[in-house]
């Protein structure tokens, strides 16, 4: 048996909602259709009257989920795409971040933003918007990398407190498969050595991930030990896993898919530059897409996000410095 | 009440009216021909991404751009091959998006459905829905301050889309400026797989158009002869200063949601409904009846298009395709205020 990581996505809220009688699923085509990616397949037949159709209006979407979490249910909230979430993204940093600081009264939804690029997506359905939520206080951001973490962490999201972004990758809902689903996880908030090595520290989240894998295992033929750290959370952000690998490769090279003004590998390099500035044997670099929105042509995509070829460019130059 | 049911006798002449319908049709049969080149590039892997239909759809399309004239605002939206051709886009504009052309309109930065001409009145829609109306609403409050008398503005919307705030907000805006805005929705009974039942409660969407004191007019969306007239109306009510008019048609989407999309979860009793009728089988139906034309000349204009649009695809298809090297990475319109992040 092999399970993919859109098929780890379905799996974990069937269980959610199998636990938990106050988990319910809403979002656009979720329903009988079984979602845009059918991340919901079946989920309605199987779960009558709890996993329901919204219509196009994502501001009330995620308000109605913060109102249901006041009475005490645990909604799951499907974007069809990462990227239609900011329609909804006065209530999400406006209302569900800020009602457990002002009030006392937690808020547990857990929002899926099917996110990042795929060819041909173009400007409005390929967004990494991971940063501008992580930029709002009282919001967890998840961006798991692994069919694993998919399962384990979108079922940690369900059972947190707070209002959880789970960001999942659209290119890995296809791409990725695992032989089964995992029994135990690590917990939210620690990141997770993909693979070890002792020259430079390649820092990683979400798609990227596996791109960062692909350049450690081209490098490894040049002789040069890459350790990949997958962050699985962008918030919380893990300093002391990315610190302590720093501390063994004294060299940092962080990749993210979303633009490069802010975000998380601005946030990384400012983090271990303050408090790791010692650790470093060279500056710490980052790279991102570019500075435009995302482009629809396969050509100028490949080129628009990074990809093993950039970032062992990336790479190899770091080693020089 | 503000309510208009359709008004068979504004179009002014006979003949002038048989003309606007042979035209009409034409264009019906135009868009109906890209449409399944489209298909066929994409069951072909031509085309990068979704492909998006408008089958079904063409009479009420064609007949939003066939209503508009030059100086006036159109906003397309994703089913509206035929109104953006009859309001004057090319079919080269139309397949060098879809098939990623550096030399199209959008330079293969944005595609398929996602295309216009701004300085043309011709807007490029976003994605999100709804997002359309209050751009085409600006238009026009900006052609008020300069002083550009007798302009409209057109755009379309679905069913679903009517669930949005954007539409919400965008309607009651332009009620409250009174501005001449056609807001077309074509009801066809799915948002993607969601029946309206659960977009909607009210028993017609044109009821909304009360609420915000805007015209409203319903029509069969697959009737050329309603959606010409009724079309005709809304726009020149708006043209003469009687402020918004919401037109509200009510058909089939014909094919799938996208071309991924095999909508097997259309319910088998609409496609034999009245309002399942295939748009261009009715039209056709009505010229012959009407002998406005032979079935000889429908065979020739048929294959008229098809020359077109295979023209189209074989240029494109010579065409280069974007160079990343040498493709203008820049956002901004003021270079020099770009931070132009170079590469490590
Ligand atoms: C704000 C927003 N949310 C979600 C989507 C995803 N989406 C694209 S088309 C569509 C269904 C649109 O249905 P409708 O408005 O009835 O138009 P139709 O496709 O039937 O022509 C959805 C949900 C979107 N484009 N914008
Ligand atoms: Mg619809």
């Amino acid at each position: 048996m092999s399970i993919t990581y859109l098929e780890a996505i379905r799996e974990a809220q069937a269980k959610a909602l199998a636990d938990d009688p106050r988990v319910y699923i809403y979002g656009q085509d979720v329903g009988a259709f079984g979602g845009a990616f059918k991340a919901t397949k079946n989920l309605a037949k199987e779960f009558p009257g709890r996993v329901l159709d919204a219509p196009i209006s994502e501001d009330a979407m995620v308000g109605s989920a913060i109102g249901a979490a006041i009475e005490g249910m645990r909604p799951i909230i499907e974007m069809q795409f990462a990227d239609f979430s900011t329609i909804g993204f006065n209530q999400i940093v406006n209302q569900a971040a800020s009602l457990f600081w002002r009030t006392n009264v937690t808020c547990p939804i857990t929002i899926r933003l099917p996110g990042g690029g795929t060819s041909g997506g173009g400007p409005f359905h390929s967004q990494s918007l991971e940063a501008i939520y992580a930029h709002f206080p009282g919001l967890i951001v998840m961006t798991p990398a692994t069919v694993e973490d998919a399962y384990s962490m979108l079922l940690e999201a369900v059972a947190i407190d707070d209002p959880v972004i789970f960001f999942e990758h659209k290119y890995l809902y296809y791409h990725l498969k695992a032989e089964k689903l995992p029994t135990e996880a690590m917990p939210t908030g620690k990141a997770r050595i993909a693979r070890a090595g002792r020259d430079m520290t390649i820092v990683a989240y979400s798609a990227m991930v596996h791109e960062a894998l692909a350049v450690a295992e081209e490098l490894a033929t040049e002789g040069t030990e890459v350790e990949v750290v997958d962050l699985r959370s962008v918030k919380p952000l893990d300093t002391d896993t990315i610190m302590a690998s720093v501390a063994r490769t004294g060299r940092l090279l962080c990749v993210g898919e979303s633009w490069p003004w802010g975000g998380v590998t601005a946030e990384v390099v400012a983090r271990v530059s303050t408090e790791g500035f010692d650790l470093l044997d060279a500056p710490p670099q980052r790279l991102n897409a570019k500075d435009t929105p995302v482009p629809y042509h396969p050509n100028l995509w490949a080129a628009h996000r990074p990809t093993a070829r950039s970032i062992a460019a990336a790479a190899r130059n770091l080693l020089r410095l | 009440m503000v309510h208009t049911v359709v008004d068979r006798g504004t179009v002014g002449e006979a003949s002038v009216f048989r003309d606007t319908y042979l035209k009409a049709y034409r264009g019906m049969v135009l868009a109906r021909v890209l449409d399944d080149k489209l298909a066929s590039l994409y069951r072909g892997g031509k085309i990068h991404g979704g492909v998006f239909l408008g089958r079904g759809q063409e009479a009420l399309s064609v007949a939003v751009g066939l209503s508009l004239r030059k100086g006036d605002i159109f906003a397309p939206l994703i089913r509206d091959a035929a109104g953006r051709l009859a309001f004057g886009e090319t079919v080269l504009d139309a397949v060098r998006t879809y098939m990623g052309s550096p030399l199209g309109p959008m330079r293969a930065r944005d595609g398929n459905v996602h295309r216009g001409r701004p300085r043309e009145g011709l807007f490029p829609m976003v994605s999100h829905l709804g997002a359309m109306i209050s751009v085409v609403n600006g238009a026009l409050l900006a052609h008020r301050f300069k002083g550009k008398a007798g302009t409209v503005g057109a755009t379309c919307l679905g069913d679903g889309g009517t669930s949005t705030g954007a539409f919400h907000e965008a309607l009651n805006q332009a009620a409250v400026e009174r501005l001449p805005l056609i807001l077309v929705i074509a009801n066809n009974e799915y948002a993607y797989s969601t029946p309206t039942t659960s977009q909607f409660a009210c028993e017609n969407l044109v009821d909304r158009a009360i609420g915000y004191g805007v015209k409203g007019h319903s029509l069969e969306g697959n009737d050329l002869d309603a959606c010409l007239k009724t079309l005709h109306t809304a726009v020149e009510q708006a043209r003469s200063g009687q402020g918004p008019q919401l037109v509200v048609a009510k058909l089939l989407r014909l094919c799938g949601h996208g071309e991924h999309d095999d909508s097997n979860y259309v319910d088998p009793r609409f496609r034999t409904a009245p309002h399942g009728r295939d748009c261009l089988k009715v039209a056709e139906e009505h010229l012959l009846q009407q002998k406005w034309a032979e079935a000889k000349a429908l065979e020739t204009w048929r294959n008229e298009a098809i020359q077109k649009v295979e023209e189209a695809v074989a240029i494109v298809q010579r065409e280069p395709t974007p160079d990343p090297y040498k493709e203008n990475w820049c956002a901004l319109s003021a270079k020099h205020l770009s931070e132009g992040y170079d590469e490590p």
